[in-house]
């Protein structure tokens, strides 16, 4: 039929596509979209650049859903090398914006950790792909070490959301590898245990007081507050129904900071409510678990390591921004994933969408055709 | 590549991996459901929390200041007005860069100001208090530069305005008294809103409001006033620049007031004490109306509305003549010969005199065992003197006799039935309850013993009996209508709006002043008729050409005591320390439409100072005689008479 009209790669490629994720991406980008027209006061340039970004992320997740298991496995330690030592010439040479060290200009600039996103689970995957699974306690240790490495380095320049959520992606893979529920469960207590430990012993009182800021923000309402308690009464005024589009009033008069970016999700509360919420999560849900069921499905255990990392990293994402938005959990600087503005951050999440496609399991009768 | 993996282990990996994504896929949903409870308790649970929240945020209410009811005088004659004024705002953020550096500053600023200042006289006050308020305001807020604009400046920069953007004439309220001096004692006057009062106000009704009664009829009767302020919620944004208006409440303005004050009497009762110190209380005793309530000197109520100048407020307050002090309401005086006819009921009601009754009065009044001499004013005594003559000729001795053989108790309680020793309740504010004293008042007071002797003084209006022109005039009106005591008020009635009709107030009548028969009430009056009318009564000097008939009693209070056998001479005595001329009366006898008391301090005599006003202000209002009569032989027809004649 029409299939017939088209060039067979065409045709692989979209084969290639999982219909059902790209569905509920692309509904998604949409919804980020409008709360993004209003976000931004209907102004179309900024509108106009986030559809250029999704554009590009949409071509770049066509192309990353065409990369086998078997070959990015061969990239997964070259794409991590470069970017570790990206990260060293950032550190040395980077360029400084908005006090942090973050930016390599090479022609264009570019973020190096925006790479270790994908290349550090990548890399895990990779590692443990070799291994005997349940890994080895030994193996475990390795990967950390190399999760912990570009970790670090990003923590130095510094950006401590991008390091933690890099920390995840990585530690992501250590869980689907299969290591030990007890394991998990003794790691969470020494980590809660050391937390308070250094807490208590290891600070100087003016870090403590920046944790305690970040922990309650809102005993600081004219400062450090500020941002969480405008973004709570922009969602909670929105109510069941919301104010409709366009129409939310602590947006559109600026009480709201940050609104097209970080804070968008508050936007949406005010403007769709708890009704569009809903749906919002649901949207997510969907993506998430359409994420881990094509991990299942992968060709390899590189694959599906890779794939179910990937997406849960980006439930990370959602539940990081959504829960500092709501005020449940501290202020860093996490965007809503596909629908804050911002390029890198759209770009790397299709690319990851267009790996976790990629990595399913090739059928037979494409092979054939081959 | 490294070792490759059996088919066994690699099914065993699948079914780990699978295993962990379920287990991966419920924490997810059971995390993002747990961000669903944190939205359903932000959007639903606490939904009108928030709600209030971001309405407190972007909703801002604009205060609406309403008018101030104007006030009138019964006649309809404007006593208290709204004027237009204009006061000079600027915006900061709206004034344009001046100095072309491409940056709006305070450089700016200067260099506006100093343009605007060519335009408009400027003073170095207006700028340094505006430079501190506009440095702490916001700044799209507008921050007044000048107040009081005149006329011309207003003019000269309407013409100029498109040259100053960013500043503005905003047009207000102000007070005014156009009568400035006259009856500034009873229209009182509106001043900017201060601590004390903040404190006793509705913060709502007066958050627009700059001025509030303070003394008069305009702090006695500010709720009716002052009106129903108004408001907009305006939108606005984080910066708090204005972007919408939302909703708006109209004020509802003050009501108009009607005063029973009639103002050409009021001018002519200030005109008579120009030159004095006194004060001249005029009352309708049929319904209580005040017709006229005088107190001189006076002052001018415009000078209070925008804050009275030190130097200003200093001269009026230690004045020597105390123009501030209204002596009709406040000021306290021995009622001393005015309050016989009152004395004279107590007498027959407590059956102490009656009709028939004689007294002889050979010129002093002693009690039984006692040598001390009570002297009555005519040093060789009326002789045989019966009711009619003791009030018309105001004779001491019968007084004193009268009132120790009734005794205080009794004597106090009917008095207090006359209104002495309570404040009258008019709506005005600071009034002053006088003194009836009692035994009791004087062993708390004084902690000694009431003397009959204290009683005999108290028979002729002196000793520690105070009393105010007001309370005079109330008990002489009450006389007049026989014992009917009704309340005196300024505030004859009201109007909502311009257009709306005038509502009258009821007058309160209150406790009345018992009598064994209305015939006593007559003999009284008759009596007082004498004083004005008999050739023998006390103030027969005012009778030349009276076309009505007129009850009164003249007075005469004691300032300095005199020694038991010295004799008063006003020529040796420094002004200040002359007695007090009072006088009481109401007209026409017969039906009577006005009571008076009049006080003029260190007046001398009631009849010589005292009674002539009385009449002149009773010519006015019933006979719409407001002028002198003309000068005959080189003097006055009813100029007063020699200071030694006594009363």
């Amino acid at each position: 039929m029409i299939t017939s009209l088209l060039p067979s790669s065409w045709i692989r490629a979209f084969q290639r596509i999982d219909l059902v994720l790209l569905a509920v991406l692309s509904l998604l980008i949409f919804l980020g979209l409008i709360t993004l027209y209003s976000a931004v006061d209907t102004e179309m340039a900024v509108v106009y650049r986030q559809a250029i970004n999704f554009v590009l992320g949409l071509l770049s997740l066509l192309v990353f859903s065409q990369i086998q298991s078997k070959t990015l496995k061969q990239f997964a330690i070259w794409l991590y090398g470069i970017g570790i030592i990206l990260l060293i010439l950032v550190l040395l040479f980077g360029e400084i914006k908005k006090g942090a060290q973050r930016w390599l200009y090479v022609g264009i600039d570019v973020q190096p950790a925006e790479i270790m996103k994908l290349a550090v689970p990548m890399m895990v995957a990779y590692f443990f792909a070799n291994k005997n699974l349940p890994p080895r306690l030994l193996d475990i240790g390795i990967a950390l070490v190399l999760i912990v490495v570009p970790v670090l380095l990003i923590m130095k320049q510094p950006d401590l959301g991008t390091s933690l959520l890099i920390a995840v992606s990585g530690l992501f893979v250590i869980y689907f590898a299969g290591i030990s529920w007890w394991l998990i469960a003794g790691a969470i207590v020494l980590v809660a245990v050391g937390a308070r430990l250094m807490f208590e012993y290891g600070m100087h009182d003016y870090q403590r007081q920046r944790i305690m800021t970040l922990l309650d923000p809102e005993a600081d309402l004219q400062g450090a507050g500020y941002h969480i308690h405008q973004s709570k009464i922009a969602i909670g005024s929105g109510g069941f129904y919301g104010k409709d589009w366009l129409n939310g009033d602590q947006s559109h008069l600026d009480f709201l900071p940050e609104r097209h970016t970080d804070f968008i999700f508050a936007v949406f509360g005010e403007e769709f409510g708890f009704v569009g919420n809903l749906i919002l999560l649901g949207l997510y849900i969907i993506i998430i678990w359409r994420g881990l069921y094509l991990a299942t499905q992968g060709e390899d255990t590189f694959a599906r390591l890779l794939a179910g990392s990937l997406s849960l990293t980006f439930f990370i994402y959602l539940l990081v921004n959504t829960g500092m938005v709501s005020g449940i959990l501290p202020v860093v600087g996490v965007p809503l994933p596909l629908v804050s503005f911002g390029g890198t951050s759209i770009v790397t999440l299709m690319i990851a969408f267009g790996i976790i496609m990629g990595m399913k399991k090739r059928k037979r009768i494409y092979q054939a055709e081959d | 590549m490294g070792e490759r993996l059996s088919i066994k282990t690699d099914r065993d990996e699948q079914q780990l991996f699978n295993r962990r994504a379920i287990v991966a896929a419920v924490i997810v949903l059971f995390a993002l459901g747990g961000i669903g409870f944190r939205l359903y308790f932000l959007q639903v649970e606490k939904y009108d929390f928030y709600t209030e929240l971001s309405k407190q945020n972007y909703q801002k209410r604009i205060p609406i200041a309403p008018k101030r009811g104007q006030i009138y005088d019964r006649n309809g004659v404007l006593l208290a007005d709204n004027h237009a004024q204009y006061v000079l705002t600027v915006v900061r953020d709206s004034v344009p860069d001046q100095n072309n550096d491409g940056k709006k500053n305070w450089a700016d600023m200067e260099i506006m100001l100093n343009r605007l200042s060519k335009l408009v006289a400027l003073s170095e006050k207006d700028l340094r208090i505006f430079n501190q308020q506009i440095r702490r305001r916001s700044r799209y807020q507008a921050t007044p530069l000048k107040e009081n604009m005149t006329e011309q400046e207003v003019a000269m920069f309407a013409v100029n305005k498109s040259r100053f953007p960013g500043v503005d004439l905003d047009r207000q309220m102000q007070r005014y008294y156009p009568w400035g001096q006259v009856a500034s004692h009873v229209i009182g006057y509106v001043g900017r809103i201060d601590e004390q009062d903040m404190k006793n106000l509705n913060k709502d009704e007066y958050e627009g409001t700059t001025y509030i009664g303070k003394l008069g009829v305009e702090g006695a009767h500010e709720k009716r006033l002052h009106g129903k302020a108004g408001y907009t919620l305006e939108e606005v944004d984080a910066h708090g620049r204005q972007q919408d208006t939302l909703s708006r409440q109209e004020a509802v303005g003050g009501e108009d007031l009607i005063l029973g004050l009639d103002i050409k009497l009021q001018i002519r009762a200030e005109n008579l004490l120009r030159g004095e110190r006194g004060a001249i209380v005029a009352i309708d005793p049929n319904n209580g109306e005040v017709l006229a309530l005088a107190s001189v000197p006076t002052f001018d109520p415009n000078l209070f509305v925008d804050g009275i100048s030190h130097k200003d407020y200093i001269e009026l307050r230690d004045h020597p003549d105390r123009p501030l002090y209204n002596r009709a309401l406040q000021g306290t005086y021995p009622p001393g010969s005015t309050v016989k006819p009152m004395i004279a009921m107590a007498g027959l009601f407590e059956k102490v005199v009656w009709p028939g009754k004689s007294v002889y009065d050979p010129g002093f009044f002693q009690i039984p065992g006692h040598k001390h001499r009570y002297r009555c004013w005519k040093k060789v005594g009326h002789g045989s003197v019966n009711m009619d003559v003791a009030i018309a000729q105001s004779c001491d001795t019968y007084f004193y006799d009268l009132a120790y053989r009734m005794g205080i108790d009794k004597f106090n309680t009917y008095m207090k039935t006359f209104g002495f020793g309570s404040r009258t309740g008019i709506d005005l504010t600071s009034e002053s309850a006088g003194l009836m004293p009692s035994a009791d008042w004087k062993q708390t007071r004084h902690k000694q013993v009431w003397y009959p002797g204290d009683t005999v003084n108290i028979g002729i209006g002196q000793g520690y009996w105070l009393a105010t022109p007001l309370q005079l005039a109330h008990a002489v009106a009450t006389v007049a209508m026989k014992g009917k005591r009704i309340k005196p008020h300024v505030l004859r009635g009201y109007r909502l709006a311009k257009d709306k009709p005038e509502q009258l107030l009821v007058p309160e009548i209150v406790e009345q002043v018992k009598s064994n028969s209305p015939k006593d009430w007559e003999l009284v009056k008759q009596g007082m008729v004498n004083v004005v009318h008999a050739s023998y009564g006390t103030a027969k000097r005012i009778n030349q050409g009276l076309q009505y008939h007129m009850a009164g009693k003249t007075g005469t209070a004691q300032v300095f005591g005199i020694a038991q056998n010295a004799r008063y001479d006003a020529t040796r005595l420094d002004k200040r320390l002359h007695d007090h001329a009072l006088f009481v009366g109401f007209a026409p006898a017969e039906a009577p439409k006005i009571a008076v008391a009049v006080i003029v301090e260190n007046g001398g005599g009631g009849s010589a100072t005292a009674a002539p006003l009385a009449r002149k202000i009773m010519d006015a209002y019933l006979l719409g005689k407001y002028e002198d009569d003309p000068v005959e032989d080189g003097k006055p027809a009813d100029a007063p008479a020699p200071v030694n004649q006594r009363d």
